[in-house]
């Protein structure tokens, strides 16, 4: 029952946070000079300003600011998120062509870097100053430091222009013919550099921070219990340090969640990733303006649902979380 | 008949930024089957030291045992395998700690932690161990163990956690139980409880104890046998009766004048509170060839500061390390 009402708690927050993320999105998109009419008049080969008006007119774009807000909410809560005219189709059928690639992509990198980052951290956390230790701090340092589009770059240099491995970008090869796994597998060759790439920032992060728990934990009281029990070395690392060392690390991945989103973007942008992120790439370069707010309207969206997931996993490890909901 | 635990001449090094630290210097006893015997002695004397290098878990690449020898059984535990070790430990000799608020794990149930150890050293299934944990829960006093099982550790007092410690540690019915100033933490109330626990429990089971304290009145009450430790060496060793109404060694001398006496009468004149004046050395004064009590001695000479005094056997039973003690 608490689990429910909590559950119903937070949802509610969640529309309200989604709301107040419209209203601000939306101003400043508002805010921000120029707009869909400056592009089709430059399309158009340039055009005077009774023809600029006439296509505000006809979009919309001359009413006044709080009429564009009301008519933009209305039409969110009934989850219509306009048209696009770029594109020339309704954003919200846009943006769910191009989510799967970027939930698969984010999801993937994320995991990746979390099962990779954990292990890493308890490995070094085993010898702090063994010579995988070092190893893992410095590549921890590089992938933190790198910019995320200069590590793509190398890679599709490394792995696809010089050893040819792996496709140099896009999602699928639309020569191959087969069936699912045939596709799968091709999709997830696909996906390789781009989620090297992705996870490569965060898998620093979770490493570094996942040594410094483990080293913590494995000093703590309840693991010098575990050896006096005469439990092996593999039981007390792993079932009774790992599982407390992780509390942190889950927290800081639901913080992260809303980077790798936004890390999506250039990632995608690199390897040509049919998502969200390239499709933000376009829109902003055209003014594409109820696009641009989609996006923002889904990342938010997948940042919220990512927190929810992170709480959901804390009480899962920690019951003292449990108890107190 | 060969004792149950026999420490030989232990030396045990500790690595401090100043160097290397003899942290129990040349220390000899014995414990027999069923026997309690007290370790005794201000913080940083030791003791714990030796608690734990009986279980062979010294700080890993800080603590070694330098030389002598821990003989279980006549098996030599400083030279025993990881594996032969880890069968030995929380089975035949098992230990419980200061501090029951974070002895236990805070992710998993008692009950979990219980039968974990059966699983471990009896190979007990899953149900049985969980049968068998929650008997065990019922054998330290937890009422209503058949819903206190599911219980996590922060939903328990400190009393409760360190009843959990002990069913743990009992759980596998060990030779031996190593209780490192197990009552410390708890509230006053609390300690009489667990002592008495730990009393019938030891009458119930035959059990060995080796009870780390600064508590004399737990000395008293719990142990036949007290070994006094100063500074990483035996100061003295006897019958607890004994040692109590006649102290060899003026550092014993000066514990036992320590402990407050309730007098009755509260308008009568009490004896006033001594203390031992000074404190413990630090570690990098443990092992020079000198008696490391002297510099806060009353009865020190020339001697005491130029060579160890050696272990001395008084009146038959008890065993002093003074160049004094005829005169303590």
């Amino acid at each position: 029952m608490h689990l429910l009402r909590t559950t119903a708690i937070r949802l509610f927050y969640a529309v309200i946070l989604l709301m107040a993320v419209l209203l601000l999105n939306f101003t400043m998109m508002h805010l921000a000079p120029g707009d869909v009419a400056d592009t089709i008049a430059q399309s158009m080969g340039g055009a005077d300003e009774k023809v600029l008006a006439r296509i505000r007119a006809d979009y919309g774009l001359d009413q006044p600011f709080l009429v564009q807000l009301a008519r933009y909410m209305g039409g969110v809560l009934s989850f219509d998120l306009g048209y696009s005219y770029y594109h020339n189709a309704p954003v919200t059928q846009l943006i769910l062509q191009r989510l799967p690639a970027t939930l698969l992509l984010v999801f993937t990198a994320q995991i990746l870097a979390l099962i990779l980052g954990v292990i890493l951290g308890v490995i070094s956390a085993r010898r702090p100053n063994g010579i995988l230790s070092h190893f893992v701090t410095f590549f921890a340092l590089f992938g933190y430091s790198a910019p995320v589009f200069w590590t793509g770059i190398l890679l599709l240099i490394a792995f696809s222009l010089k050893i040819q491995w792996f496709p140099v970008s896009g999602m699928r090869d639309v020569t191959i013919v087969g069936g699912f796994w045939t596709h799968a597998l091709d999709i997830a060759r696909h996906m390789v550099l781009p989620t090297l790439t992705l996870s490569s920032i965060f898998l620093a992060l979770y490493s570094r921070l996942s040594r410094a728990t483990m080293m913590e934990t494995l000093g703590s009281d309840y693991v010098r219990t575990a050896k006096a029990k005469g439990l092996t070395q593999r039981q007390v690392i792993y079932k009774h340090a790992l599982k407390n060392a992780l509390s942190p690390v889950i927290t800081l991945a639901g913080l992260q969640f809303s980077a790798v989103v936004s890390g999506a973007v250039l990632v995608e942008t690199v390897f040509a990733w049919p998502g969200l992120g390239t499709l933000a790439f376009e829109s902003i370069l055209v003014r594409d303006t109820p696009t641009i707010l989609g996006i923002l309207f889904f990342s938010a969206l997948m940042v919220i649902i990512g927190n929810l997931l992170t709480d959901f996993a804390l009480r899962l490890v920690d019951p003292r979380l449990r108890a107190r909901a | 008949m060969e004792p149950l635990l026999k420490v030989e001449n232990l030396r045990i090094e500790l690595k401090t930024r100043a160097g290397v630290a003899p942290v129990i210097d040349d220390l000899s006893f014995e414990l027999g089957q069923g026997e309690s015997i007290s370790f005794v002695g201000e913080s940083g004397c030791g003791k714990s030291m030796t608690a734990l290098a009986i279980m062979g878990l010294l700080p890993e690449g800080i603590g070694r045992v330098a030389s002598g020898r821990i003989l279980f059984g006549g098996e030599d535990l400083t030279a025993a395998s990881d594996r032969r070790l880890r069968d030995i430990r929380g089975n035949e000799i098992s230990m419980i700690f200061q501090e029951p608020m974070t002895s236990l794990n805070p992710v998993y149930t008692v009950g979990e932690q219980i039968a974990e150890v059966l699983r471990a050293h009896q190979g007990l299934g899953q149900r049985a161990a969980w049968t068998m944990a929650a008997e065990l829960l019922d054998a330290v006093r937890i009422p209503n163990p058949g819903r206190r099982i599911d219980d996590y550790p922060f939903q328990m007092s400190g009393g409760q956690r360190q009843r959990v410690m002990i069913a743990i540690a009992l759980a596998c019915k060990p030779k031996i139980l190593i209780a490192d100033e197990p009552t410390t933490a708890l509230d006053v109330t609390v300690q009489a409880q667990i002592f008495d626990l730990l009393r019938d429990l030891r009458a119930q089971t035959g059990t060995s104890i080796i009870m780390i304290t600064h508590d004399m009145g737990a000395v008293a009450e719990m142990a036949e046998r007290m070994i006094v430790m100063y500074a990483g060496r035996k100061v003295e060793e006897g019958p607890v009766a004994d040692v109590i109404a006649h102290a060899r060694h003026p550092y014993t001398h000066g514990l036992i004048s320590c402990v407050p006496h309730i007098v009755a009468n509260l308008t009568e004149e009490r004896e006033e509170l001594t203390e031992v004046p000074g404190i413990v050395p630090g570690l990098g004064e443990f092992g020079q060839d000198m008696c490391l009590f002297s510099a806060r001695c009353p009865r020190v000479t020339e001697k005491c500061r130029s060579a160890r005094p050696p272990e001395a056997m008084l009146g038959g039973s008890q065993v002093s390390a003074c160049w004094h003690a005829e005169e303590v």
